[in-house]
């Protein structure tokens, strides 16, 4: 086995019913595993960004960008880990915390990690975390033994950091 | 919702009066504006609209009614294969569309201009399973440039005009335009769109001069150069410039299947084809090669074989219009994204004539190996050799047939036997492989070329897989020639079942068959039938100068195999040269 890379794609698509599904096809058409997608307008609200994090060796990513640049709606494909980049990811995790110490606890990470309690009721809290695929993980292994009882997570979505575009710019 | 929805249609009709055109009208006047003049179809209930402005205008766009929509799609790229034009189609929704795509995926895999249009149910009904429903752009999405659910009639016009853009612009291939029959009633208002930009394309740039001229200076100074050249050479037209450059510095060619043509096959400079089956000289050039120049290939694994044993010597450079082909399966030392007549070009400007000496040892070296194993079959007294059957084509026909092929042994026959020598020459199924393909694919050639000979080489196999377009070319009078290689066998499985299965011939036996020549007179046309080695001159000239369409059933020996053969996914080394 190669090295395979985590790496997110980041590709501006043509806002058009059945376009996703031209860039997941490629995906699974192709034998390469999707590990989060999101989707969401971008600057131009004709144009969507899709944010694929998917892992692989150079060749087999090299190879995902230049299948994607082909579609004809899509109009740029940015493997956007080449450079410093900033990731983010939220999730909404409910977990069973009885008022008293689990509770405690619970309210505790919550302010460690900057998360934020959403919803409340006498045996469960729904908190909200954001940050990066490795912040959110830690925080829900440390909500694990108290009780997580249920997960759900944006994906990422990604930028690349204003000084690397500004020598992608200069270049 | 639904009060909107009565409000939109009221406004609907308020703006579209009658006199406006349908959806229907306005495609084909769409399809007039691109030059269309001849269609491959078949009818049914969605696209009944289309079928009657077609109808109307017959005087514009001649409709040619094929027996099965498969038959229509190969049509359609024998017809774009022959001329460069794009070829259109037109069928039904669910199965019309279905049929279709066996021939959509043949076009993508070997990079050929076409554009379907599939009728779709009305919009209320998509998504309901209704009658004669499928999901044609989901379906054709993996096998098509592009594809396209029309929604409103008056999106037709700029449609059709970026599927056409589409389908010959870059790397060739198929565009699909799926219309619900409302909208193909539907009245909107047509515009010409002469000057629709294209916001989704890019136009391809001009290779940089530094990056050509380091291409130029790696293959002057090579000491065992072999160009492999492919499909890419006759999509861009660069036979002229290829035939330049190769001659200009003595360069050794090796054509790939859909290469043929593209390089004259007896010229001095040809090795013949390479790979799977291709010679012995050009697959151990190849492997000695100290740089491998790709112009328009893909590094197709019938090519290549292992791929890690592939050239191993070699720097290769790698010249394709597909970015997506470049680093694909090989990673080249040097990539040039363009156009290849236009890099070819560029080479040409960059280099001068180089002193015959200079390549001296590698061509002595390269005659050996011609020498050494060239061509070869064993010959019969009593059984037709299927390798006969194509050099007495050859010679019957001086080498000027347009031949179409199905898949399998004859195929490569046709390939190591026909010297073809101009593009467009060989139409045959290369990426996909499909049997059935060449009856059809030389009635869409002989169509574009009606003074042109035109013989589908193909199968017992494949031909069974087509045959009832015998009845369209009877019924447009384009008098394409078959010649069935029939050994009442799958002759390609049986070969391999043979070499690498121990001779057990699991399910090859296919000698159960029609009379092909009862069936050729059911159709109306000529039939012959050969058996004997003495008679297959005067029966395949008696053939070739009838003046209809005609079948030759030519009974050739049952287990000949094609040599040379390098066993799937091995060494070019492997080669088995001889039974």
């Amino acid at each position: 086995m190669q090295d395979f890379q985590r790496h997110t794609l980041s590709i501006i698509v043509a806002d058009e019913p059945g376009e996703l599904s031209r860039i997941v096809g490629l995906f699974s058409a192709r034998g390469f595993n999707i590990e989060t997608i999101s989707v969401g307008e971008s600057l131009d609200p004709r144009w969507s960004r899709v944010t694929i994090v998917t892992r692989g060796d150079e060749r087999t990513i090299q190879q995902i960008v230049k299948q994607c640049e082909r579609l004809a709606r899509v109009r740029e494909v940015q493997d956007v880990t080449t450079r410093p980049h900033i990731e983010r990811e939220m999730a909404l995790i409910t977990v069973s915390a009885k008022a008293g110490d689990e509770r405690q606890e619970v309210l505790s990470l919550v302010s460690v990690f900057r998360a934020k309690v959403v919803d409340i009721s006498h045996t469960q809290l729904i908190v909200e975390a954001s940050g990066n695929k490795e912040k959110v993980d830690t925080f829900i292994e440390l909500l694990r033994p108290i009780g997580v009882t249920d997960i759900t997570r944006t994906g990422h979505i990604a930028i690349n950091r204003l000084s690397a575009r500004a020598e992608a710019n200069a270049a | 919702m639904i009060a909107q929805r009565k409000i939109e249609n009221r406004v609907a009709t308020l703006t579209a009066p009658a006199e406006m055109p349908t959806g229907a009208k306005m495609l084909i006047q769409a399809l007039v504006h691109e030059g269309v003049d001849r269609i491959f179809g078949y009818p049914g209930g969605a696209v009944l609209h289309i079928y009657d402005e077609l109808w109307r205008a017959r005087d514009r766009i001649t409709h040619y009614l094929v027996r099965h929509e498969q038959g229509a799609v190969h049509m359609a790229e024998g017809y774009a294969r022959a001329t460069g034009r794009v070829g259109v189609v037109l069928v039904t929704s669910g199965p019309g569309a279905t049929n279709a795509v066996t021939g959509i995926a043949n076009a993508y895999m070997d990079s050929t201009p076409i554009v379907v249009i599939t009728g779709q149910v009305p919009k209320h009904l998509i998504g309901t399973d209704a009658f004669q429903e499928v999901d044609t752009v989901g379906i054709t999405r993996p096998c098509v440039k592009h594809n396209y659910l029309v929604r409103e009639a008056r999106d037709l016009p700029a449609i059709v005009r970026e599927a056409f853009h589409l389908a010959r612009s870059g790397r060739p291939g198929p565009v699909v335009i799926d219309i619900p029959k409302d909208v193909s009633a539907a009245r909107s208002n047509y515009s010409r769109l002469d000057h629709v930009s294209f916001p989704f394309s890019t136009p391809l740039s001009r290779v940089d001069d530094d990056l050509a001229r380091e291409a130029v200076r790696q293959i002057v100074n090579a000491k065992r150069p072999v160009l492999y050249v492919g499909g890419g050479i006759v999509n861009s037209g660069a036979v002229d410039s290829l035939l330049s450059f190769a001659e200009l510095l003595r360069l050794p060619v090796t054509p790939t299947l859909m290469g043929l043509g593209g390089f004259p096959s007896s010229h001095p400079l040809c090795l013949g084809m390479l790979g799977m089956h291709g010679t012995y000289a050009a697959n151990m050039a190849v492997a000695e090669s100290d740089l491998l120049v790709a112009l328009g290939v893909r590094f197709d694994d019938r090519v290549t074989g292992k791929l890690a044993t592939f050239a191993p010597h070699a720097r290769v450079i790698h010249v394709d219009i597909d970015p997506a082909n470049i680093g694909k399966n090989v990673t080249p030392t040097l990539a040039l994204t363009g156009d290849v007549r236009q890099v070819l070009d560029q080479f040409l400007s960059l280099v001068q004539s180089q002193s015959k000496e200079r390549l001296a040892s590698w061509w002595d070296q390269i005659r050996q190996w011609q020498l050494s194993q060239p061509l070869r079959f064993s010959g019969s007294q009593n059984q037709i050799k299927p390798q006969t059957v194509i050099r007495e084509l050859h010679r019957l026909t001086n080498g000027e047939a347009l031949v179409t092929t199905d898949v399998g042994q004859h195929q490569m026959w046709v390939a190591q036997f026909y010297p073809f020598r101009r593009p467009r020459q060989l139409i045959t199924s290369g990426g996909l492989g499909t049997m059935g393909f060449g009856l059809p694919a030389a009635i869409g050639a002989q169509l574009a070329l009606p003074n042109q000979l035109v013989v589908a080489v193909v199968g017992d196999g494949g031909f069974q897989m087509t045959n009832q377009e015998l009845a369209t070319a009877v019924q447009y009078d384009l008098p394409v020639k078959v010649l069935i290689m029939n050994n009442g066998y799958l002759g390609m499985v049986r070969q391999w079942q043979e070499m690498f299965y121990d001779r057990t011939y699991s399910e090859v036996d296919i000698s159960v068959a029609p009379d092909f020549v009862k069936l050729a007179e059911a159709y109306g046309v000529a039939g012959f039938r050969v058996e004997r080695p003495a008679e297959l001159r005067e029966v395949m000239e008696a053939a070739l100068k009838h003046k209809g369409v005609a079948v030759v059933d030519v009974v050739v020996e049952k287990e000949e195999n094609v040599f040379p053969i390098v066993p799937a996914g091995a060494d070019a080394r492997a080669m088995i040269t001889q039974a």
